[in-house]
């Protein structure tokens, strides 16, 4: 059984965020890059079910300009079999992703895809969705256990929803988006980034899997949020009571 | 029975001369510890039991068991940070489970049963088991991925290539990236990349905004007096470390050097003759309180036949090796002076921006018994480096660096280049001072010292980085020679003396020494040396007391008070700090160890009114009432901006800066 799973190069978590001064978006020049760390979270349980047994190989797959390479590199030294990478300068937005995805899948036939619930700089929570929906496969999004069953061709999933955990059960192939409790990702050790090295990655166009990139969205502007300002203190509840009727306007 | 003072001291020499200082560490605190428990619970132990021959040869069969276990220093490594950390406790737990492994049956141990209060369940395993660790081989391997460790790995595969021979080459670096731990000013001085890659220029190094005007200024609380630039900058370049360092790793991976940046060399490997062989990097995925987590994964062990350590100003390793070989009186060297630099990168208004422009800053707000100034360099981009830098010997421990720096950028001379402007990064890093009296004898059995952590900053130039980088390269060509053709690492000396390096550093030697008598003979001798002596005169300044024996006791100051942050020109230290990117995995054991856990409330609070709290760039030591009120000292490790300032200025040399996981630590992109 194959597993593929997507990964991401963003801007590294720690990093300060800037905005461009011309408004058109962050500054990614000279920032630190590493990969999106749901996409870690998705690919340690895809290298976990591999290691159970139940699965025979894990495909990486990563979308964007050559400097993916390394992120793909990264996940290859954590233990994936092989890398495929889809080479772009344009920005790809979770549908041209999707779209990547399915043809993808169509040449690779994987029984399991499992992505990260979201990139942490777009936030969008909708790459995993829209891929189980142009594939016509079950989902089990932001999954934070998931058991398989290989003879039933099943797979279990805990989802954390606003209500609690729902537990849904999937035919195989499936998508699975994870969230942070899954599980806790390896280290890539040093003499796994040297074998990594040697480990075969494939390169894909877009034009060659038949997506267009045509962005239906425009950015028009990105600006920092307002900074917080200083609270007011108030001397008693009627003064409260007039502000939050007269300013906040909120009762 | 009872031991007097002098018996511990007998104990704790023997056992250092017996075995490494981590062993003999650990092995005198548990020494002592186990005394200090025998004093305080006198009547719980039969004191007879415990012979002073008794004593010499359990720990010299502890000593031999560490040796013949694989992972001796790991083991040590994470109990000596058990014992630090558990400061509240009577008893030592770690010594306890340590005595447990070793000696499950010996009355020895059944005796420290009795007495410690074992804060640890015995089914805790310890991340020090006997597992063991891969190992690889390389040619050689150079600790730092910074200017001095690129040049050398640079040049040994430029020679390999002249030559027709193949070595392999490894650089391990702590940060997560190569250039993420890259602080500097800095005014490029290109000699030592000249020498290594001539054709810098045309393979678009990031290094294109040449001095455009070189500025001295002496202020005063108001005022800016102009006067003659020292320094001589025709011919450099105002660039951004970080972003050179970064191209010179992509040079080196081009010439097939293998760069691991994420990887910490946390331990010195040693072979049977006591000659280095490489190092061994940090077991990631331990936690807090030493068990393995889920993703524990042993570290590896990167063995060299020559090992080159370029970890900068202050280098952990580094400094473990000096100590080991005494590369200091070898050297005839006197001891080493710091000084410790605050760096921020601000985007400011492109009608104020000059690029090329280069300015220095003396006086104000620093007073005169206290060496440091300021710096101010326009980058391109309308980005401007301002820092501010105080030698690490200042008396006063009510001082606070970062605070003056930010106390500096109100002067109004000052404050009209950062008006209007933004914060783009922070940070800060101790850098040498020391010159050419303090350069230790940098050859060992097994490898050599180069760049900043053997100390070949020029002080008057406020220039290391091209002495660095030089250094590295003679150490290269040394190292090709050793490899191939069987010459002797002991060259190394003889080829620094032999080159610019000494000659510069030799002409700089008495100016920074001669601020010892204060700030205007300072200037005095300064202004002679540049325009009469030029450094041809007969003597050479001596240093005054080590950085940490200077520091007066605080009864002799007031605390200076310090102006709150604005926001605007000044700033709190966490906003700072969340500008310079830096993180740790927070669940791992503290890095910075309390050699004596109890010595920061009985001595540095007491008597020195905490200078860690004041002096740490990051905030990483605080002092908090715990529940009966007592101000405790609390480690934040998570911040740590790896400057090592404690690890210099601690007046009881009580703080030990380690290694923490790699790929912790600051994000430097453009400082």
């Amino acid at each position: 059984m194959k597993i593929m799973v997507a990964i991401k190069r963003v801007i590294d978590y720690a990093v300060k965020i800037r905005v461009k001064p011309d408004k058109s978006g962050v500054v990614t020049q000279n920032v630190k890059m590493s990969m999106n760390p749901f996409c870690e979270i998705a690919l340690e349980e895809a290298l976990r079910i591999r290691e159970s047994g139940l699965a025979s190989e894990v495909v990486a797959v990563t979308m964007g300009p050559s400097q993916c390479l390394d992120t793909l590199r990264t996940g290859l030294a954590m233990g994936a079999d092989r890398g495929i990478h889809v080479d772009s300068t344009s920005a790809l937005h979770p549908l041209h992703v999707a779209k990547i995805l399915r043809n993808l899948v169509q040449i690779e036939k994987p029984s399991l895809i499992i992505l990260g619930k979201q990139a942490i700089d777009d936030d969008c929570n909708q790459t995993g969705q829209m891929v189980a929906g142009l594939l016509n496969w079950p989902q089990g999004t932001f999954a934070s256990k998931v058991v398989l069953d290989k003879e039933k061709e099943e797979v279990t999933v805990d989802r954390e929803v606003d209500d609690g955990i729902e537990t849904v059960q999937l035919k195989l192939p499936a998508v699975i988006t994870t969230d942070l409790r899954l599980n806790q990702p390896r280290y890539a050790t040093l003499p796994n980034i040297m074998k990594a090295k040697s480990k075969p990655i494939k390169k894909f166009t877009p034009q060659e899997l038949n997506v267009e990139i045509k962005s239906d969205l425009e950015i028009v502007e990105v600006t920092e949020p307002p900074k917080r300002k200083a609270g007011v203190m108030v001397s008693s509840v009627d003064e409260l009571i007039e502000k939050l009727k007269n300013e906040a306007k909120v009762i | 029975m009872h031991f007097k003072r002098s018996d511990f001291k007998i104990i704790k020499n023997y056992i250092a001369e017996i075995g490494d200082d981590d062993v003999s560490y650990v092995l005198s605190t548990f020494t002592i510890t186990y005394i200090r428990v025998e004093k305080e619970h006198g009547s719980e132990i039969v004191t007879n039991q415990l012979h002073f021959n008794h004593c010499f040869l359990f720990f010299t069969m502890l000593k031999f068991c560490s040796i013949f276990s694989k992972s001796k220093s790991k083991n040590l490594f994470l109990l000596r940070s058990r014992t630090k950390s558990t400061s509240r406790s009577q008893s030592s737990p770690a010594a306890y489970t340590f005595s447990r492994r070793i000696f499950p049956y010996s009355k020895h141990s059944s005796l420290l049963a009795r007495v410690s209060i074992s804060r640890v369940p015995p089914s805790r395993s310890f991340a020090t088991d006997s597992e063991a660790r891969d190992s690889i081989e390389y040619d050689v391997v150079v600790v730092g991925a910074g200017p001095a460790g690129l040049s050398a790995a640079i040049r040994l595969k430029q020679l390999c290539h002249q030559k027709g021979a193949d070595l392999s080459v490894c650089v391990v670096e702590k940060g997560a990236e190569v250039g993420a731990h890259i602080i500097s000013g800095n005014v490029f001085e290109p000699r030592a990349l000249d020498e290594l890659l001539p054709q810098w220029k045309q393979e678009e190094a990031p290094i294109n905004t040449p001095v455009s005007s070189d500025k001295f200024w002496f202020l005063t609380k108001n005022r800016a007096i102009s006067l003659p630039s020292p320094f001589h900058n025709k011919g450099n370049y105002v660039i951004s470390l970080s972003q050179l360092v970064r191209w010179l790793g992509a040079k080196a991976e081009e010439l097939g050097v293998e760069i691991y940046p994420g990887f910490a060399a946390s331990e010195i490997l040693y072979d049977a003759n006591n000659k280095v062989i490489g190092i061994g990097t940090n077991d990631m995925g331990i936690a807090k309180d030493g068990s393995k987590k889920e993703n524990f994964q042993r570290g590896v062990e990167v063995k060299g036949r020559i090992t080159l350590l370029a970890e900068g100003c202050r280098g952990s390793l580094s400094e473990k090796i000096i100590g080991r070989y005494n590369l200091r009186e070898k050297g005839g060297a006197e001891h080493q002076t710091y000084a410790l630099g605050i760096k921020e990168v601000w985007e400011i208004d492109e009608r104020k921006h000059q690029p090329g422009a280069v300015l220095h800053t003396l006086g104000w707000p620093l007073d005169h018994k206290t060496y440091g100034g300021s710096f101010l360099y326009h980058m391109k981009d309308n980005q401007i480096s301002i820092g501010f830098v105080v030698a690490l010997n200042y008396q006063n421990p009510f001082m606070n660096p970062y605070e003056e720096f930010q106390k500096f950028k109100h002067h109004p001379a000052i404050r009209q280049y950062l008006e209007g402007g933004t914060v783009i990064q922070y940070g800060a890093r101790t850098l040498n001072e020391g010159g050419f009296q303090s350069i230790p004898y940098p050859v060992f059995p097994g490898g050599a010292i180069i760049g900043c952590s053997a100390g070949f900053l020029n002080v008057p130039k406020i220039k290391g980085t091209h002495t660095a980088m030089k250094s590295g390269m003679l150490a290269a060509e040394v190292t090709f020679g050793v490899l191939n053709e069987g010459l002797d690492m002991d060259m190394y000396w003889k080829a620094l003396r032999n080159s610019w390096i000494w000659d510069e550093l030799y002409k700089a030697r008495n100016y920074r020494p001669a601020f010892e008598y204060g700030l205007i003979p300072g200037l005095a001798l300064s202004g002679l040396e540049h325009y009469l002596l030029r450094g041809k005169h007969p003597f050479t300044l001596k240093h005054g007391k080590a950085d940490h024996e200077a520091t007066n006791a605080a009864q002799l100051h007031s605390p200076i008070q310090y102006p709150k942050a604005d926001g605007v020109l000044s700033f709190d230290v966490p906003t700072s700090l969340h500008r310079s990117n830096t993180n740790h995995e927070h669940d791992q054991p503290p890095h910075l160890r309390l050699r004596d856990p109890k010595i920061p409330e009985t001595v540095n609070l007491p008597v020195y009114a905490a200078p860690e709290s004041r002096y740490c760039p990051a905030r990483v030591y605080e002092y908090v009432a715990d529940e009966h009120n007592q101000l405790k000292l609390q480690i934040n490790a998570q911040n740590c901006l790896h400057c090592k300032a404690c690890d210099i200025k601690d007046p009881k040399q009580n703080i030990e800066w380690t290694v923490p996981e790699g790929g912790g630590g600051p994000g430097y992109s453009v400082m």
